[in-house]
């Protein structure tokens, strides 16, 4: 392992080298955008013309719609109130989608992601995070939400949501059973937290998603995309109906974005990755 | 009311009826879900402390707190007497609320009191003040070394670290918010 620490931007560097010998286009959207996508528990922050992105995720999608096979972006989002030990009001995220893929298949593509990242960066396959010493070159170990749910907070995932105790079941009961010493998944998560991501042909009840934890810590986000038009509709529907009752602002849908819609979204899986996260846990720092 | 997305370490917030400092502070936000608001707190009146997490729709308390201006008067009783720097009402303040800050009392050094719906909870000293070493084995010459400590005890009874070299009647500057010797000011 190479002693002195790597920049962030040698992370972002590397990650855009890789992505560029896996044939992707390196796209620009915009940064600031007429409304950000309604989703339940993200606030955006309002800037002159707009509101800064939360993510790239609407304006990519278009590019989806528009023709695009391969694409990802790495740059600033804005998350407004977020702010703690690896959460920043700005951040550095990269996103990237891939039209015929679905997210079993972004399993695979990530792990060679994070270790060429890793290779590239600090110059061995292996980092020391938190404690354990783990070795990219390692298989993840994939679970899915539902087991760790019954195995270590007897409850379902859709009970404890019921319960609203979901985000403490999962933080104080599930999170410190990861193995630490390898990449995770957290994969198929309840209907109910889909955002965009497709259901299950054969169980609606699961959502086609993943998580990844390196250390301990979430570091990336997986869809299979939401393509269905009127599904993606009714869920901006419920999620405005979720935002209107707890108070937070109303995003209306970007026009754009149903012409897009219209067009038709492909087929596609696509990951949003912290940036910032991953070159904490390369570097063996406490936080971002 | 505060918000839970106004917290933050240091923010003073009312609980049941008591003021609390938050001493740590984190936030989270697991798979998309809520932020959980993960805060350590420490009671501004009785030291205790407790571990609460706040959800993001949650509203938490705005103690009524008030910072004066006073000067310290004089002991009385149990108690000690502060006086309001622009009125000149009188505190009284018990040794409960002062603790250690007790023997670091000087008369007249102005002073600032926290109160909390009109009661005062904490006083906040001038960060140095000067006393006369007391009492102290005799100071070894020629010795200058600092690191070098030994016992000595103020005219009080606080007992403290001095360097080796100092001696009974030498004057030296304490930092009241550690209670340790800081320099020497004068010899005696």
């Amino acid at each position: 392992m190479k002693s002195n620490p790597t920049s962030l931007n040698d992370t972002i560097t590397a990650i855009k080298k890789f992505f560029v010998n896996k044939g992707f286009s390196e796209v620009k959207t915009p940064q600031v955008i007429t409304s950000p996508f309604p989703e339940p528990h993200i606030d955006a922050v309002e800037v002159d013309g707009g509101y800064f992105r939360t993510s790239p995720e609407l304006h990519m999608k278009i590019l989806l719609a528009e023709g695009q096979q391969k694409i990802f972006e790495v740059g600033p989002c804005r998350r407004k109130h977020e702010s703690g030990r690896i959460h920043r009001e700005e951040f550095t995220m990269l996103e990237w989608y891939e039209v015929g893929a679905d997210y079993n298949d972004l399993i695979g593509f990530t792990r060679e992601l994070l270790l060429y990242v890793c290779r590239e960066t600090i110059g061995s396959n292996k980092v020391m995070y938190n404690g354990s010493l783990f070795d990219f070159s390692d298989p993840p170990e994939i679970f899915t939400l539902n087991e760790l749910f019954s195995n270590f907070a007897n409850v379902s995932p859709e009970e404890a949501l019921a319960n609203f105790q979901f985000e403490e079941l999962l933080t104080d009961k599930i999170e410190p059973q990861l193995p630490l010493d390898k990449a995770v998944i957290v994969k198929d998560y309840p209907a109910e937290l889909a955002a965009f991501s497709k259901l299950k042909e054969n169980d609606k009840s699961i959502a086609e998603r993943w998580e990844l934890y390196l250390g301990g810590v979430e570091i990336a986000n997986t869809y299979t995309e939401l393509t269905d038009p009127e599904e993606h509709l009714s869920r901006f529907a419920k999620f405005a109906k979720q935002r209107q009752e707890a108070g937070t602002p109303e995003y209306l849908v970007d026009p754009l974005f149903l012409k897009a819609l219209e067009l038709g979204i492909p087929d596609s899986a696509g990951c949003a990755l912290g940036v910032d996260r991953l070159h904490m846990v390369l570097n063996s720092l406490d936080s971002i | 009311m505060y918000s839970a997305s106004d917290l933050r370490k240091g923010l003073k917030v009312e609980i049941e009826g008591e003021p609390w400092v938050v001493s740590d502070y984190d936030f989270c936000k697991p798979g998309k879900g809520q932020a959980l608001y993960r805060c350590k707190l420490k009671n501004m009146i009785t030291g205790n402390t407790m571990d609460k997490t706040y959800r993001s729709v949650e509203k938490i308390g705005k103690p009524n707190l008030e910072e004066r201006e006073v000067f310290y008067s004089y002991p009385e009783g149990e108690f000690f007497v502060f006086s309001d720097g622009e009125t000149y009402e009188e505190y009284r303040l018990n040794s409960k609320t002062l603790g250690n800050q007790v023997s670091f009392l000087i008369a007249d050094a102005s002073c600032k009191i926290l109160f909390f719906n009109d009661m005062p909870i904490e006083v906040t000293l001038p960060l140095f003040i000067e006393k006369e070493i007391d009492q102290t084995e005799p100071g070894a010459r020629g010795d200058t070394a600092t690191n070098v400590t030994k016992p000595a005890k103020l005219d009080n009874g606080y007992e403290l670290n001095v360097p080796i070299f100092l001696n009974e009647q030498d004057v030296i500057k304490i930092d009241t918010r550690t209670g340790e010797y800081v320099e020497r000011v004068s010899k005696a």
